[in-house]
């Protein structure tokens, strides 16, 4: 039979809107204003998924984002599904589908249950305990708990819908509506500060909203509706945004916090599509205050997690918000006063509340004489020993507690009953305080933490302030408001409050069992299994702080990072090894403090804006031209040409060949330019590169190496003297930014009395290197008015020329060994001279080529690529480039390192040729290089660095660093594989044209 | 996220800006003259401090220009900001 339990009218539902859903492929009907936990209630549904570990069932437990069981995965198998989605946070709209999660084959009948009677066997730790060893069967194992754990599937289709970021800067930030919030957003805005109102939920008010009750009245109105009055009020303040549906997620240093406001996640499908869906606020405010509420507490007893066991709270905001009864036959149980509060509510819905339990002897307050006179029966100093019901519970067991409260004594009195709503009191919610830096305190009166020293200007104010009260709350408030925002008056003085909650409180962490503890499952943690017995066993296997009690047990760690039994845990870490509460510290809460998608984290950044991409002027000719791209940094550069359907190996052999036979052509515009003037460039240049530049003359260009202090190679390349007090310098692709960043450093911080400046000039020229012996045919025909003459422009010279009337610098300066030049030119021209260049070139046969084949060329002549053939362990003595270090030089950066005792070592790793045995095997660029396989353990001596096959030696080239490889020339080597030995022998790193005659071919 | 007072432009958001380890460690005039152990000093050691440190900054995407800033590495309160070459406001 189909059950209706939607007991009354409420004015946060709407009636005459009717909405269909699915739950487990089952249709179901609800009305707008109702979240899916709730339109579950109304149709008696409380089993809604299996626990992590356990797969024990488990029901819907409370009415927020505090929620541990009730999570699921909505819209399965379409590219918008989500899982871990909180059913009681989730706003029900029409098309809405929703699963169960950690269930197979399904909620009701779940193999995994089987866990539950395992259990005596899989207490905390068991996963680290039992699948550590042998470490060989650890991959065995982890397909299993895989398959058998997780929490959710993920997308397997590109996520649909659209993402924003937003910078918002506001005087005053107030985070969550409540009856704090609202009081603190009307004095905030009514003074003038713009003020940003934010609350996760849909409407305002916080529980104050529903909280209809004779009991609470201020200014002699019921307490929710003189709120009411004040948000219709602060609606109408125009210096107030106020914010809905949007969850801080971070609060960091400086007030800067993040937030997600969600736009469309209650609409139904069809209203979503070219609509944001969440926003990622990023929230600059100079002050903020902090009114996020606080979290009942559950109790902790045997068979506390059956569905149908529910925070009292949750109980009264069903009944009240949503007008539905969680159940037919009520049972309450309480350490203080909020239990009463809701069977009151319910009694007066119709709702038959079968017993109070309260573990508290001696009580009296004006709610507890209230209840009795509804006839309803109170159980006091009595508590929970054990609960019965498979999927959903039928009983309680109760006991009295002793004096002490330490055990429970006389006889089991069994209640039947359909519904068990449990308050421990309260916790405030102090996550996003403690995520700013804020330190907390502990009252031991009522054994909570609340705010003491704030890190910035904020404040926290109401029951996250500890001020749990409705008479705490307000007469508190316009004190504390004044001083925070230095004001002389509010709108609340002298508010007359009647507040009938009485603050007392019975705090039993751990509630005593009749049974020993190993035999009770007192769940602490829902989600993730943990019971109290875990967190015993874990004290007495030696752990002692509260951070790795939490890792061996898992308290805390699930998709609700433990709102609801971290204090427990806490609690009974305490109670167990004798220390004190305060002194224990609590965990760290880590931001976020709700999930957010990673839709919501990246914005717009997707696609092809995940990363920004550099361009070259000449890239859409590379693009029709067929080339693949590599990425160097941020740019994309042509790293070779296929021709018809040719491998990247037959192309690169393509075009490493006629590079040297005719002519080759390189898009060198990536390369990093500096420009360098004023008087001191000279002697700027002197301390920055190992090699001497003073002598240098106007119209030359030298290579330099650059070091860091420590010695070690830092970048490479070639600079010219443009004028007497003007230079270029080039730097390679990727170091660019950094080298212009460290060179600036030096300047502004340690030669401040240079007068140098540097500017980046990399995105201004275009850059086309041609190399080859016919470079020089090429290049004349391009200009035909330079004199290329061997006598006029000479290998590491450069001219200032024009190309029809544009100014161009020409170098002729070779990476590849070969005769070459390089036209360097205002950019928007680039590409228009690399159709000249491939016009004159026809004849020849010239070839475009890219990063791969310029590579393998440079290789050839053993010409290093700084980041390849170097890491930040080597030096140039190491290379072999001791040619380079100046010795005349007095000082210059690195040079003081050379001589420390560590760089000068002699068996250091140096750079070495390497040739194999084998003409044609390739060696592996990485692969390591000993001399011994038969030595235990093998000692490596260095490794390969780079490994090309020749088209113009018709061998297999490599270099690599090598331990002492300097004094190892032909010697043998071995380069051990997986299946197999390669022989090689150490040669020159020179390949090819040792002297340099191809340079002036 | 810090708010940096810029020397040369003002109030920023940290992401303009980049650390730059521990200020006021000069290079020394002479490396040559220095031995081992003097020169690794200069070169290798960097106080770590919980408390007042005393930083360079660069205004990367600003004004590109460095500055020293004394910041306490327990709350990350930035006491002061200076040019390059000035002496510390406080001790
Ligand atoms: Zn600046």
């Amino acid at each position: 039979m189909i059950k209706n339990l939607r007991v009354k009218t409420s004015k946060f539902i709407d009636e005459t809107y009717k909405i269909s859903f699915k739950f487990n492929g089952k249709t179901y009907y609800g009305f707008k204003g109702d979240t899916l936990a709730s339109a579950l209630l109304v149709n008696d549904i409380h089993l809604v998924g299996r626990s992590f570990k356990y797969h024990r069932p488990r029901g819907i437990m409370t009415a927020g984002s505090e929620e541990p069981n009730a999570i699921v995965q909505l819209h399965n198998n379409s590219s918008r599904t989500e899982p871990n989605v909180r059913a009681t946070e989730i706003e029900i709209y029409e098309g809405l589908e929703a699963t169960s999660q950690n269930c197979w084959p399904s909620v009701n009948f779940d193999i995994g249950g089987i866990n539950n009677f395992l259990s005596p066997i899989l207490p905390a730790g068991f996963y680290y305990k039992t699948f550590m060893w042998p470490a060989s069967f650890w991959e065995k194992y982890e397909y299993f708990i895989r398959k058998s754990a997780g929490l959710g599937k993920s997308p397997t289709e590109a996520d649909p819908d659209i993402y924003e970021h937003k910078y918002i800067h506001c005087d005053v930030l107030i985070i969550g509506a409540g009856i704090s919030g609202i009081m603190a957003a009307k004095t905030s805005a009514k003074n003038g500060f713009k003020t940003l109102l934010v609350d996760e939920k849909h409407y305002l008010g916080g529980s104050t909203i529903y909280q209809n009750s004779e009991h609470f009245k201020i200014n002699n109105q019921v307490s929710n509706s003189w709120l009411e009055k004040e948000i219709n009020e602060i609606k109408k303040i125009e210096n107030l945004e106020i914010k809905t549906r949007t969850s801080i997620a971070a609060f960091h240093g400086y007030n800067f916090l993040l937030a997600r406001e969600n736009l469309t996640d209650h609409l139904p499908l069809d209203q979503r599509n070219n609509k944001t869906r969440h926003k990622l606020l990023k929230i600059r405010a100079k002050k903020v205050i902090t009114a996020t509420g606080s979290l009942e507490r559950p109790l902790i007893f045997d068979n506390n997690d059956r569905p149908g066991i529910l925070l009292c709270s949750a109980i009264n905001k069903y009944a009240n918000l949503f007008g539905v009864a969680c159940g037919e036959k009520n049972i309450l149980f309480t350490n203080n006063d909020t239990a009463y509060e809701t069977a009151i509510n319910l009694f007066q819905k119709g709702i038959r509340v079968e017993a109070i339990i309260d573990n508290r002897e001696e009580i009296d307050s004006n709610l507890i004489r209230n209840t009795e006179k509804h006839n309803i029966k109170i159980y006091k100093g009595f508590t929970v020993v054990n609960t019965s019901g498979y999927k959903r519970i039928n009983k309680v067991s109760i006991m009295q507690l002793s004096k002490d409260g330490q055990k429970v004594v006389g006889p089991k009195i069994s209640i039947p009953c359909d519904c068990l709503g449990i308050s421990g009191g309260w916790t405030p919610a102090v996550h996003l305080f403690t995520q700013s830096g804020g330190k907390l305190k502990f009252r031991d009166e009522d054994q909570v933490f609340i705010p003491d020293t704030y890190s910035s200007d904020q404040i926290s104010i109401g029951s996250c302030n500890g001020d749990f009260t409705l008479d705490e709350i307000l007469i508190d408030l316009p004190k504390t408001l004044k001083k925070f925002l230095n004001l002389k008056k509010t709108d609340y003085e002298n508010l007359e409050i009647k507040s009938s909650f009485n603050k007392s409180k019975r705090n039993i962490w751990l509630l005593p069992s009749d049974k020993p503890i190993g035999k009770t499952k007192p769940f602490v943690d829902f989600q993730n299994d943990a019971t109290a017995k875990d967190i015993k066993l874990a004290l007495r296997e030696g752990f002692r702080s509260i951070e790795h009690v939490k890792r061996y047990t898992t308290t805390g760690m699930g998709t609700d990072q433990g709102k609801l039994g971290n204090m427990h845990a806490l609690g009974i870490i305490s109670e167990t090894s004798n220390s004190k509460m305060g002194e224990l510290g609590t965990t760290t809460f880590r931001p976020p403090y709700t999930p957010l998608t990673f839709g919501t984290i990246v914005g717009r950044n997707v696609g092809e804006y995940f990363d920004v991409f550099r361009k070259t002027p000449i890239h859409e000719w590379h693009v029709q031209n067929k080339a693949k791209f590599e990425n160097v940094g941020q740019w994309k550069r042509a790293w070779y040409y296929p021709k018809d359907n040719e491998t990247m190996y037959d192309a690169v052999q393509r075009e490493s060949k006629a590079a040297r036979d005719s002519a080759g052509i390189l898009d060198a515009s990536t390369l990093g330019k500096i420009d360098i003037q004023g008087t001191d460039a000279s002697e700027f240049l002197n301390r920055v590169y190992t090699n001497a530049w003073s002598k240098l003359a106007i119209g030359k260009c030298r290579y330099g190496l650059m070091l860091n202090d420590d010695g070690m190679v830092y970048d490479d390349g070639v600079t010219t003297r443009l004028d007497e007090n003007h230079y270029i310098m080039t730097t390679t692709t990727g170091g660019a930014a950094t080298v212009l960043g460290k060179l600036e450093d030096y300047l502004q911080t340690e030669w401040p009395e240079l007068d140098v400046y540097l500017t980046s000039v990399t995105d201004h020229y275009a850059t086309v290197s041609v190399c080859g012996p016919n470079s020089k045919k090429i290049v004349s025909k391009v200009i035909p008015s330079l004199d290329l003459s061997d006598e006029n422009f000479p290998h590491m010279s450069f001219k200032n020329t024009k190309i029809d009337k544009i100014k161009c610098r020409v170098m002729r300066i070779s990476f590849t060994g070969e005769h070459s030049y390089e036209i360097n030119i205002q950019a928007n021209y680039g590409e228009s001279i690399w159709k000249k260049c491939m016009e004159a070139g026809k004849e020849f046969n010239i070839t475009p080529y890219g990063t791969e084949t310029m590579h393998l060329l440079r290789a050839e002549k053993g010409f290093i690529i700084v980041g390849q053939d170097t890491d930040a362990t080597v030096t140039p003595i190491d290379l072999q480039m001791d040619w380079i270090v100046s010795k005349k030089k007095y000082d210059f950066i690195g040079k003081r390192s050379l001589y420390r005792s560590d760089t000068i070592r002699e068996d250091r790793k140096q750079l070495v040729g390497l040739l194999t045995d084998n003409p044609d095997e390739v060696l592996e660029e990485g692969a390591q290089i000993v001399a011994d396989v038969n030595k235990s353990p093998i000692e490596m001596l260095g490794h390969v660095t780079s490994s090309y096959f020749s088209p113009n030696l018709k061998k297999s080239i490599a270099l690599g660093v090598v331990k002492g490889g300097k004094k190892m020339m032909g010697q043998r080597l071995i380069i051990p594989m997986e299946n197999k030995k390669i022989n090689v022998t150490v040669a020159d790193p020179v390949f090819l044209d040792k002297e340099n005659k191809r340079l002036n071919a | 996220m810090f708010v940096i007072n810029c020397p040369y432009c003002g109030v920023r958001e940290q992401s303009e800006f980049k650390a730059g380890g521990e200020a006021h460690i000069v290079r020394p005039k002479q490396p040559t003259e220095l031995s081992d152990d003097q020169w690794a000093e200069y070169l290798f050691m960097r106080k770590n401090i919980k408390g007042v440190q005393f930083e360079r900054w660069i205004h990367t995407h600003g004004c590109r220009k460095w500055f020293n800033m004394v910041r306490d590495t327990s709350n990350d309160e930035i006491k002061a900001v200076y040019k390059m070459g000035e002496k510390p406001p406080i001790e």
